[in-house]
């Protein structure tokens, strides 16, 4: 870890005022050489600054924000709003989030470890960084995320936790979150506060492909932050779930993983969303696959057809090609369990 | 009181005495090494190679020297006083073979320099700095690589009979290769060192599992007298054999401390911890059987290959156990070494078994199948007091095991055929396999005081790894001395006292419960006027009374064990006095398959695993373990290294690997979170079962080590379950679930 500034934001003006320009005269968007970074629960910041991955001159503490909206789960009319600052904790165990949208609950549950979802917070856990070992090893100069125009290790590496969905001939880093996926699949909204105001955008725009340019990640430009997350009402959000498949029964990233909130009308599908997570670059929405189910009925038929057209376009390495069938078959496992779920 | 975590003795048993620093360890206060104060410690931090094989072509450290706080950065360039350390030849287990520093780079994070800084964090930012470049060659990685060197072991091992006649007459045969990956053990405690200099005398407090050992070889290192050394390891947060041996970094603190003249403090990073230290390497084994339709063994062939270093050759050889495990009536076995581009491998819990024993009773599990023989059947089919080479078992109960374990288990409910059993969507598969571990004792020393106020002191340089060694010399004091356990203080992990052997090879509990007992029956028969009568004090006013005849308050015995069998170790070449043998910081160990008779402990494991049919992720929701090995100190410590022993092994079958970059030879999961090992959800229901032996002939104390049994046979019983639930037969370990997708 190098020396850096620490400064407490007390509020959101605070906050954005602490990105001032001068601190980052790139004024490129946020990725590993930004200079300055906010801070809430640290869970991938200070692990990476640790790995000498990243290197900010300046960390602006956010978490006082938490004493605002930011800090608040709110439900009603207008659907379920998780303010940024919540912890993964609080979310998943709120009690009109468990029993409204138990995709979101289940997503948090089964991530990280009962420490980190007590200390990490909702808008960090969306912009948590890949698991990519060259990523994560400065040792390793060639990685794109890191060094632009280095190459990319893990293409012929080591990459049995890479993606196989949305990757490009410059990056195969998979994004390793579970709750953007029950997002996604819930076409939430985000807001996100700037020097020029505060925005809502789909949360499905926030991730970017990684394309030819890897290392930047999100649509945010220098300086906005994540306030909340807006997830409008879905009276079916009740039949939802997440499936995560991993090799050891917790604490562990996904081999594979499935959002999915389903609409059932007598054994058809009225509607459908999925979320595919562990196989992908960025949080996936799967929905050619859910267009292919709509008035179908939930059989093995279906549940094929749907699970072939969701990695139709997969491009599968050396030591993650398994993440295609895997990934087929926790879709069609999670579509099964969703449609016998009992409400 | 007993309940599950503290099982009621049966015959030959301690009771389940609780650890004597259990209330240290869960309040915090129990002192590992980097825990211990010294005045105004400077800080170091490793730099380690980016590259496996090659030469530093140049350093710049002028901006790792900048950074505020550095005071000295340490590289082969003003390291030279260092001297080279000798290695056993045939096979060091230790990384302490490749010992430099540069220019030559040997293998992935080679330790090429360290920062030593006024904080911690400044060391580290320095070593983030510092710039290396190199010459690279292309590395070889394993055992498939280009440009890899291939030596056969030396050992004597196990040959007899004439295997291809019989092979050729059996009526079934049958024949598989297996593999196992590279592991490392992980301590949770990391590989520390602090070094603290007073004039010319040198105190180390290090993690380790020899305190002589680590003494004299420091001393050997730095070119000083071994009696111008202390070290010190009270407490050691897991070593599993990472910490038995020097490794490189230990010289190098030493020596930055007294060129600083101020104490030095080093704590390896953990990715650091798997290029620093040494490791298991990865093997591959070719097995083929002949036998009897009635499943009698007539034929037993077994040859391995193991990877190791460039320089040491270094081998665990385990077909001297495989070999022997069963009344096979021929044998045939050899190994070869794979010289790779690699750190050197070394002793890991059950080194030699962990890996052959795997393959051999995946093995016997696959011709149960071929015979449609219950494998448990097929064990006692072979069952034998007479190994192949016509040696005797000084004591066997493999069988017992098998039949205790089983009713535990609920074996009789298991249908034969794969796939035959499941719940929902979920495949169920029960499967079992043999543990074998070799019981080993080396030469001891110890010295024991005991007080005319009923309570007794005992010191010895043992090494509380976490088995509970404290606690079971304690209990084996009072019960010679005759006062209660309580009464019994232990001191240990220190080299100011008399030495015991490294705590390897699961001797610990033999050796120094040995060494104790003649000390404290000496004192005893001082006590009762040279009359061998009743062992034991009696009364706390019969203690004094006796004490007050002799006209002493206090009796000190130290006394020097040797094993009746104390013949030389092939490891550490000829051994004439084992004694000063172990002074000098070199262990005798005897004992396993090289006395007059066979000694080992066994046992028999059970496993119930469970995969859905399409996504094929594994769980073990139950397992079994039933053991048999001589007397049981401690029912308690016992259960409880059984009980890790069998989770380490769900480990080695499902999660454990570490994974090697094949292009540049360098370890890539390097970390906790990517090299899996099972956590808390993982284990669901475990079940210990200590079944009844006596065996007093194995050494005094009747007691054949455990440490590194219960983690031998957990391997083969989950492989062979899977087989069970599923159809698929894998060889390669470890399991994982794109191995059963279709």
């Amino acid at each position: 870890m190098r020396p850096f500034h620490y400064v407490k934001a007390n509020d959101l003006p605070g906050a954005l005022q602490a990105f001032a320009p001068q601190n980052d005269p790139t004024n490129a968007a946020p990725s590993v050489n930004a200079a300055t970074q906010y801070l809430a629960g640290g869970t991938t910041l200070i692990d990476l600054m640790k790995l000498d991955v990243m290197r900010p001159a300046t960390v602006t503490d956010i978490n006082a924000l938490d004493q605002s909206k930011a800090g608040q789960i709110e439900f009603g009319d207008n659907g379920l709003r998780l303010g940024a600052l919540v912890r993964m904790s609080q979310a998943a165990d709120h009690e009109a989030v468990k029993s409204n949208f138990p995709v979101i609950a289940q997503s948090l549950q089964l991530a990280a470890s009962a420490q980190i979802r007590n200390m990490a917070s909702l808008g960090g856990n969306v912009l948590q960084r890949t698991r990519c070992t060259y990523f994560r090893d400065t040792s390793y100069d060639n990685c794109n995320k890191r060094n632009p125009g280095s190459g990319c290790a893990a293409m012929d590496g080591m990459n049995r936790n890479l993606a196989v969905l949305g990757t490009s001939n410059d990056c195969i880093a998979s994004y390793p979150g579970d709750f953007a996926q029950a997002l996604i699949a819930l076409d939430a909204m985000v807001e996100i506060a700037g020097s020029a105001g505060t925005r809502m955008m789909p949360f499905a725009q926030l991730h970017r492909a990684p394309g030819s340019t890897p290392q930047i990640e999100t649509t945010l430009t220098q300086g906005e932050l994540i306030t909340a997350f807006q997830i409008p009402n879905l009276p079916w959000g009740k039949r939802s779930l997440y499936l995560k498949i991993r090799d050891r029964a917790s604490y562990e990233f996904a081999l594979a993983s499935a959002a999915i909130a389903l609409d059932l009308d007598n054994g058809t599908v009225r509607d459908v969303r999925i979320a595919l997570g562990g196989v992908s670059a960025q949080p996936w929405r799967a929905a050619e696959a859910e267009a292919l189910l709509k008035g179908k009925p939930i059989d093995d038929t279906m549940l094929l057809a749907a699970a072939d057209k969701a990695f139709e376009g997969a491009r599968p390495k050396k030591h993650n090609a398994f993440k295609v069938q895997l990934g087929k078959a926790t879709l069609m496992r999670a579509l099964r369990d969703a449609a016998t779920m009992t409400i | 009181m007993s309940n599950k975590a503290a099982p009621e003795p049966k015959a030959n048993m301690g009771g389940p005495v609780i650890r004597k620093e259990a209330r240290l360890k869960v309040t915090g206060e129990a002192r590992y090494g980097s825990d211990m104060p010294v005045n105004n410690p400077a800080f170091a931090y490793l730099i380690t190679s980016s590259i496996a094989r090659g030469t530093i072509k140049s350093i710049d450290l002028a901006e790792a020297k900048a950074v505020p706080g550095v005071l000295e950065i340490f590289t082969h360039e003003n390291t030279g006083e260092l001297k080279k350390v000798s290695y056993g030849a045939n096979g060091g287990g230790s990384t302490t073979s490749i010992q430099d520093f540069g220019p030559k780079i040997q293998h992935d994070g080679q330790i090429v320099g360290m920062v030593v800084a006024n904080t911690f964090e400044a060391a580290r930012e320095a070593a983030y700095k510092a710039k290396f470049a190199y010459d690279v060659q292309p590395p070889s990685a394993g055992f498939d690589s280009k440009g890899v060197d291939e030596s056969s072991v030396k050992k004597k091992l196990p040959n007899a009979g004439d295997v291809k006649e019989l092979y050729d007459a059996a009526a079934v045969k049958f024949e598989a290769s297996y593999g196992t990956p590279t592991e490392h053990h992980n301590p949770i405690e990391l590989f520390t060192t602090t070094a603290v200099w007073n004039n010319d005398q040198l105190t180390v407090y290090e993690p380790s599992q020899f305190m002589h050992g680590l003494k004299n070889n420091v001393a050997a290192k730095l070119g000083i007298e071994p009696g111008q050394v202390h070290t010190i390891s009270n407490f050691v947060g897991g070593a599993f054999g990472a910490k038995a041996q020097l490794t490189p970094r230990t010289g190098l603190v030493a020596l930055a401390a007294r060129k600083l003249n101020r104490p030095v403090k080093l704590v390896a990073a953990r990715d650091q911890g798997f290029t620093i230290a040494t490791y298991r390497a990865e093997t591959r084994h070719n097995i083929r059987i002949g036998a009897g339709r009635d499943g009698k063994i007539a034929s037993f062939e077994h040859e391995g290959w193991e990877v190791t270093s460039r320089p040491d050759s270094y081998s665990v050889a385990g077909v001297e156990d495989s070999a022997r495990l069963y009344g096979f009536a021929s044998v045939k076995t050899g190994v070869t070494l794979i010289h790779a581009d690699r750190n050197t491998p070394g002793f890991m819990r059950s080194p030699p078994v962990v890996p052959y024993i795997y393959a051999l009773e995946s093995a016997m599990d696959e011709l149960a199948v071929k015979l449609a023989m219950d494998p448990i059947e097929l064990r006692r089919v072979n069952d034998s007091m007479t190994d192949a080479t016509g040696k005797q078992w000084s004591s066997r109960s493999l069988m017992k095991c098998y039949d205790e374990g089983a009713a535990a288990f609920g074996w009789s409910k298991r249908t034969a055929a794969p796939g035959s059993m499941s719940d929902g969507e979920w495949l169920i598969g029960y499967g079992c396999a043999s543990a074998v571990y070799p019981t080993h004792i080396g030469a001891a020393t110890a010295r024991v005081q005991f007080n005319a106020d009923g309570r007794a002191n005992v010191q010895l340089a043992a090494h509380e790894i976490g088995t509970g060694v404290m606690t079971v010399v304690a209990q084996m004091a009072a019960e010679r001395l005759g006062i209660p356990v309580e009464q019994v203080q232990v001191e240990l992990g220190d080299s100011k006292f008399p030495p015991v052997p490294v705590a390897g090879g699961s001797n610990q509990t033999a050796s120094c419960c040995s060494v104790v007992m003649q000390a404290c029956d000496a004192i005893m028969e001082k006590l009762n006027g040279g009359r061998a009568e009743t062992v034991g004090g009696g009364s706390a006013d019969g203690v004094r009374q006796k004490f007050d005849r002799l006209g002493v308050s206090t009796l000190e015995q130290y006394s020097e064990f040797v094993p009746g069998d104390a013949r030389p170790n092939p490891v550490v070449g000829l051994v004439t006095n084992p004694i000063k043998k172990l002074y000098d910081g070199v262990p005798t160990l005897v004992g396993g398959s090289h006395g007059e008779k066979l000694m080992y402990a066994l046992g028999a494991n059970f496993v119930e695993v469970r995969v859905p049919k399409y996504t094929r992720e594994i769980r073990v929701p139950r397992l079994v373990g039933a053991f048999a090995s001589g007397r049981i100190m401690n029912t308690r410590t016992a259960r409880s290294q059984h009980m890790g022993a069998m989770i380490w092994g769900i480990s080695s079958a499902l999660h454990e690997a570490t994974e090697i970059d094949e292009r540049n030879a360098r370890y890539t999961n390097d970390n906790l979170a990517d090299y899996l090992i099972p956590v808390n959800a993982d284990i669901k229901q475990l079940d210990v079962i200590m079944v009844p032996e006596t065996d007093n002939s194995v050494n005094p104390a009747g007691v054949k080590g455990i440490g590194e049994l219960g983690n031998v046979g957990t391997a083969a019983a989950v492989a062979n379950a899977v087989y069970h639930a599923t159809g698929v037969r894998v060889r390669e370990l470890p399991i994982r679930l794109e191995k059963l997708l279709a």
